[in-house]
């Protein structure tokens, strides 16, 4: 995300003054900004809805029911997800709006579906892999009735505004298989933790577990830094004395306090 | 086709009034205490709302900028030859790289294209398809992942960017074998 992000942003910038539309990009720059908030905004009543007859529904049983309706299904998707977990429930919410095209509604359940799954989620700053799977499904679009198309192909006059219904749900059906075997294929490449790779070759078996997971803390914490000369100081502390790797065992137990 | 639109838009406008009084009134069958947890949940909207803000923010002028400035054109122009080559008509290409940017956007692009080649011609029933079975990609990303504060997206770019290409390409396919 922060690649695209500087990518959009420098080419605009580098575009706008080839092509002397540099007015227009601050415009479009300060115009969007208040959008963004005025949508922000908006969504609050709709969320409010959701959120609370969610809660009901959560109550009452109704979020698990629906999950256990299509419990084979999902439990194949979404491997992660204990299968009486609320998740379930809100994402196939979620899903059921969408495919409906109930729009903001559909971004309320969304968000809540985003919530459960971050209950489950170990690394709260990275996104889970079921999180990844769920926002394939819901980017892909699993429109059925495309409404706000068919009333501009009505108004334009076409004979039959509504004949790309059967092609619309056969191209999304396809997106959406693909979005998730692409993400279920991709998590592989991109573990939950980016720094076990910096962690498991330089600590030697007599090491005791807990100063690993500082270790992987530490960098974890440290995002930008080089994770490389951390663990190699880790080995040489251990390796050189036995009060170094103790005083590190010490600093450990306090950073653990720390943290929880 | 006219009678499934009717009971397809029926459905639509039934679903909300259906799912509030299903939800309500299941809740208050299984003696839940209706008013009261809604409420309790509900106060979570403000803060959903608030929180989304600087994600939302942040996407929406990166797109905006990029859109204003002209680089959609040029990103047009590169790819336009290489599209024609598969038959790709490059009038749909703008409809196509901006679907996953902005929702507005597309369906700007989306009428013109209706308006320009009649909407039972092949670009317009193209634009139509491609418009009703993607999603703007770059928002809901910045938005359910803002929403709870996740900053590192790992795969879900590239998942979500693939399942994209797939839609707009799996359109363009079907619509060729539909209506030639």
């Amino acid at each position: 995300m922060n690649a695209v992000w500087v990518g959009l942003i420098v080419i605009a910038i580098l575009v706008a003054a080839f092509t002397g539309h540099m007015e227009e990009t601050t415009n479009a720059a300060m115009d969007s900004a208040g959008a963004a908030v005025e949508l922000a905004i908006g969504l609050i009543g709709v969320m409010a809805l959701w959120l609370g007859l969610m809660k009901i529904a959560e109550k009452a049983g109704l979020v698990q029911a629906l999950a256990r309706l299509l419990r084979p299904l999902l439990r194949r998707i979404f491997p992660e997800v204990p299968k009486d977990h609320p998740a379930m429930g809100s994402m196939l919410a979620n899903i059921a709006a969408n495919m409906l095209g109930l729009g903001n509604s559909a971004t309320a359940l969304g968000l809540r579906a985003m919530q459960d799954l971050q209950n489950l989620n170990k690394e709260k700053a990275s996104a889970s892999n079921s999180m990844a799977t769920f926002l394939a499904i819901n980017t892909s679009s699993v429109t059925i009735i495309p409404a706000t198309v068919i009333a501009i192909r009505a108004s334009a006059n076409s004979n039959s505004p509504a004949e790309i219904i059967g092609p619309v749900i056969v191209a999304t059906l396809v997106s959406t298989t693909v979005g998730i075997f692409a993400s279920r294929l991709l998590q592989r490449f991109v573990p939950a933790q980016g720094v076990d790779v910096a962690t498991t070759d330089d600590q030697p078996s007599d090491n005791p577990r807990p100063q690993a997971d500082t270790c992987t803390t530490n960098t974890g914490m440290s995002d930008s830094s080089n994770p490389r000369p951390q663990a190699d100081t880790g080995t040489s502390d251990t390796g050189t004395s036995d009060q170094d790797s103790s005083s590190a065992g010490r600093s450990t137990g306090k950073k653990n306090g720390e943290g929880r | 086709m006219d009678t499934l639109q009717g009971i397809l838009a029926e459905m639509g406008s039934w679903a909300i009034p259906v799912a509030i009084v299903g939800i309500v009134g299941i809740g208050a069958i299984r003696k839940v205490k209706v008013y009261e947890v809604f409420v309790e949940g509900a106060k979570e909207g403000f803060d959903v709302g608030v929180r989304i803000i600087p994600y939302l923010v942040a996407i929406l002028v990166a797109i905006g900028m990029f859109r204003a400035s002209g680089a959609l054109d040029f990103l047009v122009a590169a790819l336009d030859p290489l599209l024609s080559w598969v038959g790709y008509p490059g009038e749909a290409l703008p409809m196509a790289l901006i679907r996953p940017l902005s929702g507005s956007g597309a369906l700007g692009v989306m009428t013109e294209l209706i308006n320009t080649h009649g909407p039972d011609s092949f670009i317009g029933r193209l634009a139509s398809v491609m418009m009703g079975s993607t999603e703007t990609t770059f928002y809901v990303l910045a938005v359910y992942l803002g929403s709870v504060a996740v900053r590192r997206s790992r795969h879900t770019l590239a998942a979500c960017l693939i399942a994209d290409a797939a839609g707009l390409i799996a359109a363009f396919i079907v619509v060729k074998v539909v209506w030639g």
